[in-house]
């Protein structure tokens, strides 16, 4: 193999990595302050790209359809939380079960209102073709995939560690009743924390859709993958998601490259390893 | 101590008596429902043996139906392999596979059990997807005879493998009832209320919930041989991560902790399904508003609607 | 009695009255409409294929009224919702309790081989229109059933010879799903292309619920002349977008079979498939008669031009319209039905003439196509025709079935 392979599949690797970012810190977020796992997740994604798409179709304006789908999608979340989940709180296992039922409604809706065509969203002008170097080539738009993880991935980091509501929310994962007896707004804050997360992977699926595509079944097709960055990294941690994107993205990566034939194992094989470790994940707490 | 719940005994017995009588005047497609019915009410009492009296939430419990459903599979159609031999080894791989996973997961409670259990699920799909050699992968493997029991009525018809299936439904039914019932059951209720306590009372918890896992795992596998069977067809898809949603629903819907309730769960998903997609397509939203509906207004489920009980 | 035994007894009631609601068998008089059993994926991922199965069907059935040798046509079409087994519980619905006289429609290769043996043991006359696993109608034949589409070998071996006759690329990559229809495929291909002294260099699966192309695209080999290519439905769309940001294209001329541009896919693709040549039994830009007349009402109906899955769906309503007429409309009498569905020949389907081989499956024309941008709008133009293309392309059937199916490793890649 090449010096050139290996750099080209590292680039794959980190831009998967990082739509898988923006997909999976979602998730880690609204576990670590609700304690709830998102099934519908895999749903925000896919409904964000197809609310983008049609924003695109009307206004042939790519930043519109990406505001728009987290727009949209955080409001969904906001929905879902406040006049479903928070009836049943601390109940685990109903909160989950609830959200499949969710991600089941999504995914009809999503086919009664679009149908069942794949469709592609159109990568603005500027973004599209590729920087050379010698002799490799990397489409730009996947560097603006990586460019827009890592400037996410920045704000939030700052949000958590340097701001007033970040150290209430770091509270709030820590030790959810501590933090509600010092005197803050837990409800408000994880109803606020589960819109981010739903925005930020309807985002994620708005970006995802220009490359991958928006079509029927790419929840519950994207969920795994969310769920694999989640586990390995951690419940509830932000480092925890932004390595585990990383990993996972490098891992199938490299894995549907180098082992085709294993490609699935590639990726939950070594998962399950880190699992048996350290059930956890790399960096979550119990 | 066995009967402790002689209402629940009197039901199923009378439910099956009905069935029974009922079955030779039903005709052939809502016969093959029943039987499909039957099949999966064992996959979804396994899962409660974990969920509802060991309160570990397994999101990858296909893995282990599958695992027994593709071995029958294989061996029937590259080996014509006889029943027992195809049972044997359904279940013991169920069980091995149970006792593998349960390494890694049983180290996990709650929702990382949960996250933990569907990851092992997905390997077990990747596996059946891309070991082309072994499992066909996408194809599936189709062909898949009824058993020869050497019994006077052939089993390819609806018929006579309707009261197989319902005689094996009630093996199982007793067989899980009789677990639960034992002291074993009463520490795994124990551990579901609170695994602090029962550590200090010096009950070997991880030993329990291991062999839970283990039980539960095979009774999953009994009710993959019977699938196999009953389709002539395995495929990825009976290994895929909605099923294991499905199963966890029929529980939660059912009633988790009762045996009878996940049963009853299990039949009313299955005429569900396919009765209400015969009449629109909207079923899948129909089928997501059920789930949302009975977790809010009935969270214990059918059975616990029917059950004062105090928890 | 305690209220948990009476709520025991009314779950049990309440089954069994679903049960018995279900049950309640259709009339079954002679002479009543003569009922066809159809299923298709109306839900779940496909159902755009479905729509368009349905559609095709749908559009036939109505030209002729929905009747034919004086009897009615029911249709009773049932969801699959993509999944073999929902497919085969519908495909007993369809038999035990409507009494359908014939059973159609299925989309997944799995599906195929499960309704066979079914199709068998109930006797039932059974046809596959879109189908097309390879091996339904040669090593693995069903008497019952028989396929009025294509298999997927067959307009592979014509691209395969094609590509030696009129081009200059002897150094070919496949990239292909990893499943049997992609095998099948690009097996086709190879034979085909190997025998006039081509070689193929690579052959790269990928799976099928990739999303991410660009760890396979960035494997091509540098010295490939061409690509040729095996996707479908959402996967040929993301494959093109690929293989565009991927700078192959304008680099290296990309080969496709049908159903990576089929028109159910191409209309939501761009630049990105200008120019990529392809091969299938249809195309909607065809300009015989039928076709022209069959397109214009397809779009006057479904709002979009027809795809392959419709074409073969309307082809296929047709030659049962054409058995039940050649029986006199008697379709109680399975066997003579069953024949007169082998015994269907015609010149003038919307994809040209079709008659059937002994082994149940069609032989017809294949087109070699080209994607341009007419009117404004992407179609594959035809610009070459093979006819009379069989299964078993040139060989002798006896000789062709004794080499062995065309798998992921068969052919095998000598130069790889």
């Amino acid at each position: 193999m090449s010096s050139e392979f290996w750099i080209i599949q590292t680039f794959n690797g980190l831009s998967y990595g990082a739509l898988l970012f923006l997909l999976a810190s979602g998730l880690s977020l609204i576990f670590g302050v609700m304690r709830v796992v998102n099934l519908a997740h895999g749903s925000y994604f896919m409904l964000g790209g197809y609310v983008g798409l049609s924003v695109v179709w009307r206004t042939g304006s790519f930043a519109a359809a990406v505001v728009a789908g987290a727009v949209a999608i955080g409001l969904i979340g906001i929905g879902m939380e406040r006049l479903f989940l928070r009836r049943l709180p601390g109940q685990t296992l109903g909160q989950v079960l609830m959200t499949i039922g969710f991600a089941l409604i999504f995914q009809d809706l999503a086919l009664l209102i679009w149908g069942g065509d794949p469709y592609s969203i159109p990568v603005p002008r500027f973004l599209q073709g590729a920087v050379r170097a010698g002799e490799l080539s990397f489409p730009s738009y996947r560097i603006f995939i990586i460019v827009v993880a890592v400037v996410v991935a920045a704000l939030l980091w700052l949000a958590l560690d340097r701001t007033r509501v970040g150290a209430r929310i770091r509270a709030a994962v820590d030790d959810g009743e501590m933090a509600q007896g010092v005197g803050i707004n837990v409800p408000v804050l994880s109803l606020a924390v589960f819109a981010l997360g739903a925005s930020l992977a309807a985002a994620g699926g708005v970006i995802g859709g220009a490359f991958l595509g928006v079509y029927p079944g790419a929840d519950f097709e994207v969920l795994p993958y969310a769920f694999v960055v989640v586990i390995v990294g951690g419940l509830g941690s932000l480092p925890g998601a932004m390595v585990g994107s990383l990993l996972v993205g490098l891992l199938d990566n490299f894995g549907k490259a180098l082992f085709p034939e294993l490609s699935y194992f590639t990726l939950f094989a070594p998962m399950a390893l880190i699992l048996a470790l350290r059930p956890t994940g790399l960096f979550g707490r119990a | 101590m066995m009967l402790r719940r002689p209402g629940a005994v009197a039901g199923v017995a009378i439910v099956a008596i009905l069935v029974a009588a009922v079955a030779p005047w039903l005709p052939s497609y809502p016969l093959t429902l029943l039987t499909q019915a039957l099949i999966v009410a064992i996959l979804a009492m396994s899962l409660d043996v974990l969920l509802g009296f060991t309160g570990l939430p397994s999101l990858g419990h296909a893995a282990y139906f599958g695992v027994a459903a593709y071995a029958v599979a294989i061996l029937t159609t590259e080996r014509q392999a006889g029943f027992l031999l195809c049972l044997v080894v359904g279940l013991v791989a169920a069980a091995v596979a149970a006792a593998l996973f349960g390494l890694i997961a049983i180290r996990a409670t709650g929702t990382y059990f949960l996250m933990i259990t569907l990851a092992l699920g997905m390997v077990v799909w990747g596996l059946a997807f891309r070991w082309v050699s072994l499992t066909k992968g996408d194809n599936g493997i189709s062909g898949v005879p009824r058993p020869d029991l050497g019994l006077p009525w052939s089993l390819w018809g609806p018929l006579p493998f309707f009261y197989f299936s319902l005689a094996c439904a009630l093996v199982a039914i007793v067989l899980l009832g009789l677990i639960v019932a034992s002291p074993f059951g009463m520490s795994l209720k124990g551990i579901r209320e609170s695994e602090s306590r029962m550590r200090t009372l010096g009950y070997n918890v991880w030993l329990h919930k291991y062999l839970a896992f283990i039980i539960a795992g095979t009774f999953a596998g009994f009710s993959g041989v019977l699938w196999a069977y009953y389709n002539g067809f395995v495929s990825p898809v009976d290994v895929q991560l909605v099923t294991s949603v499905e199963t966890l629903l029929m529980v939660a819907l059912g009633g988790p902790g009762t045996l009878v309730g996940p049963a009853a769960g299990a039949a009313v998903i299955v005429f569900l399904k396919n009765f209400v997609s015969v009449y629109t397509k909207r079923w899948l939203l129909i089928l997501g508003a059920v789930y949302i509906g009975v977790i809010l207004f009935a969270p214990r489920g059918l059975a616990g609607a029917f059950h004062r009980r105090s928890s | 009695m305690s209220r948990r035994t009476i709520a025991l007894f009314a779950l049990a009631a309440f089954l069994l009255a679903l049960v018995a609601g279900l049950g309640t068998p259709t009339a079954r008089a002679q002479g009543g409409p003569i009922k066809i059993g159809f299923l298709s994926p109306l839900t779940g991922a496909a159902s755009a294929l479905g729509k368009d199965m349905l559609n095709g069907t749908e559009l036939y059935l109505d030209e002729i009224g929905r009747q034919v040798a004086g009897r009615k046509i029911e249709l009773i079409v049932e969801d699959t919702e993509g999944n073999t087994q929902t497919a085969l519980t519908k495909a007993r619905k369809l038999v035990d309790q409507d009494h359908v006289h014939i059973l159609s429609g299925g989309l997944l290769a799995s599906t195929g081989y499960a309704i066979h043996p079914f199709a068998e043991a109930q006797k039932i006359p059974t046809t596959y229109p879109v189908m097309s696993s390879d091996d339904l109608t040669q090593r693995k034949p069903a008497k019952w059933v028989v396929r009025t589409g294509w298999n997927s070998s067959q307009s592979t071996h014509a691209l395969g010879d094609w590509v030696i006759k009129n081009t200059k690329y002897r150094k070919i990559a496949t990239v292909a799903a990893d499943y049997a229809f992609g095998w099948e495929s690009v097996g086709g291909f190879q034979r085909t292309f190997e025998e006039g002294g081509g070689q193929i260099i690579q052959k790269v699966w990928v799976p099928l619920n990739t999303n991410d192309f660009a760890p396979f695209l960035s494997q091509v080999k540098r010295d490939a002349d061409a690509v040729f290519a095996v996707f479908f439905g959402k996967l040929a769309l993301q494959y093109m977008k690929e293989y565009e940001s991927s700078g192959l294209k304008g680099r290296v001329p990309l080969l496709s079979n049908g159903t990576t541009v089929d028109e159910s896919v191409l209309p939501q693709m761009g630049d990105e498939a200008l120019g990529t040549i392809s091969t299938l039994h249809y195309s909607a830009a065809l300009e015989n008669p039928t076709n022209q007349r069959f397109a214009k009402a397809f779009e006057a109906k479904a709002g979009k031009i027809p795809s392959y899955y419709a074409e073969t769906c309307y082809t296929n309503a047709r030659w049962i319209a054409e058995a039940i007429k050649a029986v006199g409309g008697k379709v109680e009498d399975r066997e003579a039905l069953l024949v007169a569905l082998r015994k269907v020949e015609l010149k003038d389907f919307p994809r040209g003439p079709v008659k059937i081989d002994t082994f149940g499956n069609p032989v017809q024309n294949v087109y070699i196509r080209k994607v341009e941008r007419v009117g404004g709008k992407l179609q594959n133009t035809v610009f070459f025709t093979y006819p009379s293309v069989s299964q078993f392309w040139k060989y002798n059937p006896e000789e062709y079935l004794k080499m062995p199916l065309y798998t992921r490793d068969y052919p095998p890649c000598k130069s790889c």
